[in-house]
């Protein structure tokens, strides 16, 4: 079995109202180490076996059609075992 | 990269610029040479780009809309006309209401939640920047057929999009339109209108005078969102040949601008800005070119000063970026501090980024060399005037001469049948599943919203003085005859709120249209204006602003002409409101008007795919004695409801499912009474002690008023025609959620 992650990350040049949020809120709570925060979403898709080169077009697809919104977001996929 | 400063546009005259891209025309980057006397700067370019741009320079409608000036009748409700970011209008009781429609058309098409998002972001900024708190908004929206693919991407972003940002700004969303044609396909209508108060001395102006005074740039910081995409994305026909221009989407913060409304409200309570604008297209460009041309036309501006979110942006990129949630203000220097106190209680940034000179020019500079010298007046409002060349389209001519066959029904099993079928189509159907995301009631001063004639807030808590707002269109009718189509849309709206019992006041407008190109769609636009401005003289309604959409096209084939007009009203009591749904059993039922066999443009023809030949003549003297009618008869009517729309089976189906009261009508010639959209027509519901009453108004208005039926009984019948309300019901509200299943 093995899982293929969709990491889903808006566009630098778009604004992140949530990241900026815990940016903010980061510092009340004593953690002065970040200088900013983008935050973004992951999926975890198992599937059984090792993943062919078919499914991984698949879920490219996917996440351009349905996990991602590309005219705001890009994303990344990996393979973790 | 280099600097592109003045001295270097002076040294360098052949430097090429990307004038092309930015949208420019070779005579309009000749004019700025000429005006500039040299080269613009990279600078220079992208503001003259941005403000010469349709959306903002009006060049193609400007010729067209001072009719509106020309032809406005005496009004003593108005305080603020057309020109200033809203229109403000006097209700009384020394409050004034401040409201207007904007379009988000193109950015929603490519964007749809962001798109919808920060077009009502964009419009309450405008509401606010008149000095006014927001207190409500309304979404007329226009989509592709409601099966299509594209429509089923872009309308649950959109719908989304507008509760999204509104519903977190706590903003009641009271009304609207939602509809459905074939020509919206890739070209979605996102209007969006927002209405708001204050008292008479709280009204601000856009205007930077008085030398030294500062300018402070407020709200959130700077980033890359939307540079250019007020010039590339409402200026240009969405083409599939040309690659398409960058999307350059503006993403929105509504609980930044939240407390940006509230920040802004404080301030202008302690008295600190002398002129206010908020940044909406154009962003800097625009509020710093419009706040120096309104005023004495001097100002500095320190282009570093300003806060970035994204530090690697160019100065251009800088004037151009149409970054959310921004404000620009002009402060007296011994008001600055507690100005910035007050931004600073709000967690708001804002700083001081220059200052208002004697000069004549606008100096923006960045690191300390200068990088704009520019007239403001020539980038504001000395844009180029076009004067497109229109002519009338062939196709009005074509379907003048077509002979409309559509099949009526007859046998009561047919009329049951057209009923059901009339009250499921998308555009008739009930629209709870859309309007059940937005918030109505927050602020708990609803008094009507969706799906009433008008919605309707109050706005005294003693004197229960409230306004009422509504918005209509009937692009079908604007399609066959764009003069009467947009009177009949004011006519339309103008009866809804005296539907509701208030009197209307004032008119917004929102021109959605094609190319300004095709000498068709300018022929459309021209009429449109003409109409609309015979009209509103011929009414005493004063028009207080608007905005104009072109480029609304896909191709060669461009949307429907669609004129979506607001009007405004007053009520003294809104507890006296009338409302849309029969009240009792045991009522009687009277229809207001006339009904004419002409079926161009209805719901029930465009069911059968026809569109008609000719619309309806607007009787404009009718509409107003029958305003008059309305409001005299308002204490008798138990209920009230315009036929428009799917006719008189829609208003019925509408009345009798509300509160769930049947009713029993009799009809003559049945299949022209139900589905003809005549306008000029509602149907009301009163006690049967109240008979000599409406037919003494009849008489005074010289209105027909006709008795049809009476309330009551779980069904809706007519003449033989028996439909349970239950089946009625089903009909009506499956279409929505099935749609989006």
């Amino acid at each position: 079995m093995a899982t293929i992650v969709v990491e889903v990350m808006l566009k630098p040049e778009i604004l992140d109202p949530q990241g900026q949020a815990v940016a903010s809120a980061l510092p009340r709570l004593g953690f002065n180490f970040a200088k900013a925060v983008r935050q973004g979403k992951r999926f975890e898709i198992e599937i059984d076996g090792e993943p062919t080169p078919a499914q991984i077009a698949q879920v490219e697809d996917a996440a351009h059609k349905l996990l991602s919104n590309p005219v705001i977001e890009t994303y990344v996929i990996k393979v973790e075992k | 990269m280099k600097l592109d400063t003045v001295a270097n546009a002076t040294a360098n005259p052949d430097t090429p610029q990307p004038w092309v891209e930015l949208g420019l025309k070779e005579d309009e980057y000749a004019r700025i040479k000429s005006i500039l006397g040299r080269r613009p700067t990279a600078s220079e370019l992208a503001m003259y780009s941005v403000m010469w741009s349709e959306h903002c320079s009006y060049k193609s409608s400007k010729v067209h809309l001072k009719q509106f000036g020309e032809k406005a009748p005496k009004s003593d409700a108005l305080l603020v006309g057309i020109g200033e970011n809203a229109g403000v209008v006097d209700i009384g009781q020394n409050y004034a209401v401040t409201f207007k429609v904007e379009s988000h058309n193109h950015p929603s098409f490519v964007e749809p939640y962001q798109g919808a998002a920060t077009g009502v972001g964009g419009i309450v900024r405008d509401i606010l920047t008149m000095g006014a708190r927001p207190i409500a908004v309304m979404d007329p929206l226009r989509f592709g057929l409601a099966d299509a693919p594209d429509t089923r991407r872009v309308l649950p972003g959109i719908v989304a999009g507008v509760g999204g940002y509104g519903n977190c700004l706590g903003l009641p969303n009271i009304g609207g339109e939602i509809v459905f044609d074939e020509t919206y396909a890739g070209n979605p209508l996102v209007n969006a209108l927002c209405v708001g108060v204050m008292k008479h001395e709280d009204i601000k102006l856009a205007k930077a005078h008085g030398a030294g005074n500062l300018v402070v740039l407020f709200g959130a910081k700077t980033g890359g969102d939307g540079i250019g995409g007020v010039s590339v994305l409402a200026s240009e026909t969405f083409n599939e040949a040309k690659p398409t221009k960058r999307p350059s989407v503006q993403v929105g913060d509504p609980f930044a601008e939240k407390v940006l409304i509230e920040c802004c409200l404080e301030i202008f309570k302690a008295d600190l800005v002398v002129g206010i604008q908020d940044l909406g297209g154009a962003g800097l460009s625009c509020a710093t070119s419009e706040l120096a041309s309104a005023g004495s036309g001097g100002m500095e501006i320190q282009l570093d000063k300003v806060p970035l979110r994204d530090p690697s942006l160019s100065p251009e990129e800088i004037l151009m970026s149409e970054s959310q949630e921004r404000m620009c203000a002009i402060v007296e220097p011994s008001k600055v501090k507690q100005f910035l106190a007050i931004c600073k209680k709000w967690d708001v940034t804002a700083t001081v980024i220059g200052e208002v000179t004697s000069g004549e020019r606008l100096h923006i500079s960045f690191n300390g060399e200068l990088i704009v010298d520019v007239p403001p007046r020539t980038v504001a409002h000395d844009g180029p005037v076009y004067n497109r060349p229109i002519e009338k389209p062939a196709y009005i001519a074509e379907r003048q001469a077509v002979t409309i066959n559509i099949p009526m029904p007859t046998s009561s099993t047919e009329v049951k049948a057209a009923i059901l079928k009339l009250i499921a189509a998308p555009n008739i159907a009930d629209k709870s599943w859309v309007t059940s995301q937005y918030d109505k009631y927050v602020q708990g001063n609803s008094v009507l919203a969706q799906p009433e004639d008008s919605g309707m807030i109050r706005i005294d808590a003693e004197t229960n003085l409230g306004v009422a707002v509504s918005t209509d269109a009937n692009a079908r009718w604007s399609y066959l005859d764009p003069y009467e189509g947009v009177k009949l849309a004011l006519a339309e709206s103008m009866r809804n709120i005296a539907t509701t019992g208030a009197k209307p006041l004032a008119v917004t407008n929102c021109l959605n249209f094609g190319s300004p190109e095709d000498p068709g769609v300018m022929w459309q636009f021209a009429e449109t204006v003409r109409g609309l401005a015979d009209a509103c003289l011929e009414l005493g309604l004063p028009v207080t602003g608007g905005n104009v959409s072109f480029y609304n096209q896909t191709g060669s084939v461009a949307i429907l002409p669609t004129p979506v007009i607001g009007v405004l009203g007053v009520i003294q009591d809104v507890r006296k409101r009338t409302k849309m749904g029969f009240e009792k059993a045991g009522q009687d039922i009277y229809l207001i008007g006339a009904v004419d066999s002409n079926m161009s443009g209805s719901e029930w023809a465009y069911l059968h795919g026809e569109i008609g030949n000719h619309a309806p003549k607007s009787d404009l003297a009718m509409e107003a004695r029958l305003v008059e009618l309305l409001l005299e008869g308002q204490p008798i009517f138990e209920s009230a409801h315009d036929v428009s729309n799917g006719g008189l089976a829609a208003t019925l189906a509408e009345s009798a499912l509300k509160n769930n009261i049947g009713a029993k009508v009799e009809l003559e010639n049945v299949a022209v009474a139900l589905f003809s959209e005549t306008p000029g027509r509602v149907v009301v519901s009163i006690n049967e002690s109240s008979t000599n009453s409406i037919i003494a108004l009849a008489g005074k208005y010289q209105i027909p008023v006709t008795k049809i039926g009476m309330t009551g009984g779980s069904e809706l019948i007519i003449n033989e025609t028996h439909i349970s309300l239950t089946e009625l019901s089903k009909a009506h509200t499956e279409t929505f959620p099935k749609l989006s299943g």
